[in-house]
């Protein structure tokens, strides 16, 4: 794939060490540029939201935002962890079968020990995700595979393992009835009047956030992306750290399975099915570059959310739902337009800053 | 990834020259299918008679036949996720029309051209405006799908002539053979030679080897591009229309999901996914391979579901095994080199 290379503030030693101020300015308007991105996002978000409302003054009841926001926890999640493996120039197209299995996991621990405290269930099914991830991210790091191709096969195998798995303990769906109240509860519990599953997708989502901002590790995950050869060059353990980003989207991934069972509680082996492109549209929504390198898991969770609220608000403004996959199409080519207008304006800018420099 | 010849001289890296891009880049990947097919034969009851044929081919002939133009995509480098959702949408096109009271003589040669229009939004995005493949499709994927619900909702068009049906799924005199492989023979050869055997062929590894060195030596890669995709929107109509007859109903949500069974074709038969590398035979031999292990598993009573893991498992087993095979001979060879 021809990729338009995405220029970051990438932390790489050669480049800190280059120009000392340019390099600095230049990394101050870049950050500037990202974040008037995100804002760009939010904009768009509140504008739908606005227009609807007028339309239909009940989208905002309580009841309809509070099942936006447990509709969006799921996607949110799932970007949080999709943003980590793009940022590096990967992509995990397993996610979708990776939350099927983790929620059918789950389910069948809680009906084979309803005893089981809330607490390990959740655990068990982010083992579970980190195993499905671990198993992506050995071939990755290890085989040098590109991982479209890899997590498009574990994307057919852990759904197939799903559906051996059901097949072979002759439970084939997991219903509401089966699971214990306790676990139940999660799905509708609320803290100071938000879903409970949402403030769990916050708190990945600014975790994931510090992570990717703040530590040498996570700043690495944008430097592989960026140059995975000056990555590898300037010490940088590559093979770990894109493995670390697999198993951490795995481990989400399954969370994010888990949330689904508390959600859905009704579970067959399809749950999460092509969810991977929901999941891939919200990160480049928000701004994730598909080919690494650039953008925030803010943004991500943004386009997630984004993503969630067109689906709902499409029915109140009069337009059939069947509008809503023609719209989310519709809004990643706007995206990924958007995202190439802004480099190659961002390139020019400081082409002619460091052109007025050298004068 | 090229797995033949290698030289012990030559650190072989994908050779774009005389040796590359040749028919027996699939060679790997025939063998399997041909080595299958006489186990299954017989091994598996009933594998071998003309009726499982003609089912096994009926499977196949709608992702080898968008597998021939997106192949060329992928050795340019690029991909083209939105051929199934061409499908559905050319599907449910053909189905609305056919309700508003068109004739399918004038129906066919509108669906074919719609796929032009799609391909040539894909490969408008891509080329002129130079944003990445991979996220234009996955965004026309979904807005294809979508527009294809818009254009027929939910509901499915089942009646249409019977004589058009029921030749979508006739056989060739007694041999079980459906008639479908013929068109589809030509389209295979046609592809075939502009690939391995013209200057348009060998524009397009160029290509996916290095775009740059290909634009420097005269190849319009943009136009090129362009076209392809175009191509494969056309195809991918075409493959919406024989789908159609091929159920006897046109629904939008015809060949959901069909675009990763063609790309795992692709992938299992040799062609590198960074473009440049792989070969027709190889294709064709993936997709027979593919279908005919699923036919073998499902007619030894494997629930469908479960082939999925035989899909996955294949898929990841073809790209990783050329990686681990030119390790070891890298190791081999390194002693005698020093």
């Amino acid at each position: 794939m021809s990729a338009p290379t995405t220029r970051t503030p990438a932390p790489l030693p050669e480049e800190l060490a280059a120009p000392e101020r340019t390099g600095r300015r230049g990394s101050a308007l870049v950050h500037r540029l990202f974040v008037v991105r995100e804002l760009g996002i939010l904009a768009a978000l509140v504008l739908l939201v606005v227009v609807t409302v007028i339309a239909n003054p009940r989208f905002l009841s309580g009841q309809n935002v509070r099942d936006l926001l447990l509709s969006a926890a799921i996607l949110t999640v799932l970007a949080a962890g999709q943003t980590m493996v793009i940022v590096t120039r990967n992509v995990d197209l397993s996610v979708g079968s990776v939350l099927g299995l983790s929620a059918y996991a789950t389910g069948t621990l809680l009906v084979e020990a309803p005893g089981t405290p809330v607490v390990v269930a959740v655990l068990a099914g982010m083992a579970v995700g980190a195993v499905c991830g671990l198993v992506n991210g050995v071939i990755v790091a290890t085989a040098g595979v590109p991982s479209l191709v890899v997590t498009l096969g574990t994307l057919y195998a852990f759904r197939g393992l799903v559906s051996l798995w059901a097949s072979s303990a002759d439970r084939l769906q997991i219903n509401a009835a089966d699971l214990p109240a306790g676990f139940k509860s999660l799905g509708g519990a609320r803290l100071l009047g938000v879903p409970v599953l949402f403030l769990v997708a916050v708190a990945v989502v600014l975790l994931v956030g510090y992570y990717l901002r703040t530590f040498r590790s996570g700043r690495e995950l944008y430097g592989i992306g960026s140059a995975p050869e000056a990555a590898r060059l300037s010490g940088i353990p590559v093979g770990r750290r894109v493995l670390t980003a697999f198993v951490v989207n795995g481990a989400l991934a399954g969370l994010a399975g888990v949330l689904y069972a508390a959600r859905f509680q009704t579970l067959d082996t399809t749950a999460g099915t092509g969810q991977e492109l929901f999941v891939v549209a919200a990160a480049v929504v928000g701004g994730v570059a598909i080919f690494g390198g650039s953008g925030s898991v803010y943004g991500a969770a943004l386009g997630a959310l984004l993503l969630t609220t067109i689906g709902t608000a499409l029915p109140q403004l009069g337009l059939d739902p069947f509008w809503r996959d023609a719209a989310v199409g519709a809004l990643i080519l706007a995206a990924i337009a958007l995202d190439r207008a802004l480099q190659l304006r961002l390139a020019a800018r400081l082409r002619g800053r460091n052109a007025r420099r050298d004068r | 990834m090229t797995v033949e010849t290698a030289t012990p001289t030559a650190p072989a890296p994908a050779a774009p020259g005389r040796r590359g891009p040749t028919l027996p880049s699939g060679s790997v990947i025939t063998t399997f299918l041909v080595l299958f097919l006489v186990v299954a034969a017989f091994t598996v009851d009933g594998f071998a008679s003309t009726r499982n044929a003609g089912f096994l081919l009926l499977d196949v002939v709608v992702i080898a036949l968008i597998a021939l133009p997106l192949t060329l995509i992928v050795v340019t480098g690029e991909i083209d996720l939105s051929v199934a959702s061409t499908v559905g949408l050319s599907s449910a096109v053909m189905g609305r029309l056919w309700l508003a009271g068109l004739p399918l003589e004038t129906i066919v040669p509108l669906v074919l051209v719609l796929g032009a229009v799609l391909g040539a939004v894909n490969g408008f995005l891509v080329t002129r405006l130079g944003l990445p493949s991979l996220a234009v499709t996955i965004g026309t994927l979904a807005l294809y799908r979508g527009l294809a619900f818009v254009v027929l909702g939910d509901q499915a068009v089942a009646d249409f002539p019977r004589a058009w049906t029921t030749w979508a799924i006739s056989s060739i005199g007694s041999t079980g053979i459906p008639t479908v492989v013929l068109p589809l023979l030509v389209l295979v050869a046609v592809t075939a030679v502009v690939l391995h055997a013209t200057p348009v062929g060998r524009a397009l590894y160029a290509m996916g080897n290095s775009e740059d060195a290909a634009r420097f030596s005269g190849i319009d890669v943009a136009r090129t591009k362009l076209w392809l995709f175009v191509v494969t929107g056309v195809v991918s109509a075409l493959g919406g229309v024989y789908w159609t007859l091929r159920y006897g109903s046109a629904r939008a949500d015809n060949a959901t999901g069909l675009e990763l069974q063609v790309i795992a074709a692709i992938l299992l038969g040799g062609v590198s996914i960074f473009g440049g590398s792989g070969g027709l035979l190889g294709v064709i031999a993936g997709a027979l391979l593919l279908g005919s292990v699923r036919n073998a598993l499902q007619l030894v009573n494997v629930p469908s579901d479960v082939l999925n893991i035989v899909t996955g498992v294949l898929l990841i087993a073809a790209v990783v095994a050329p990686q681990v095979a030119a390790r070891v001979r890298g190791r081999r060879r390194r002693p005698a080199a020093t």
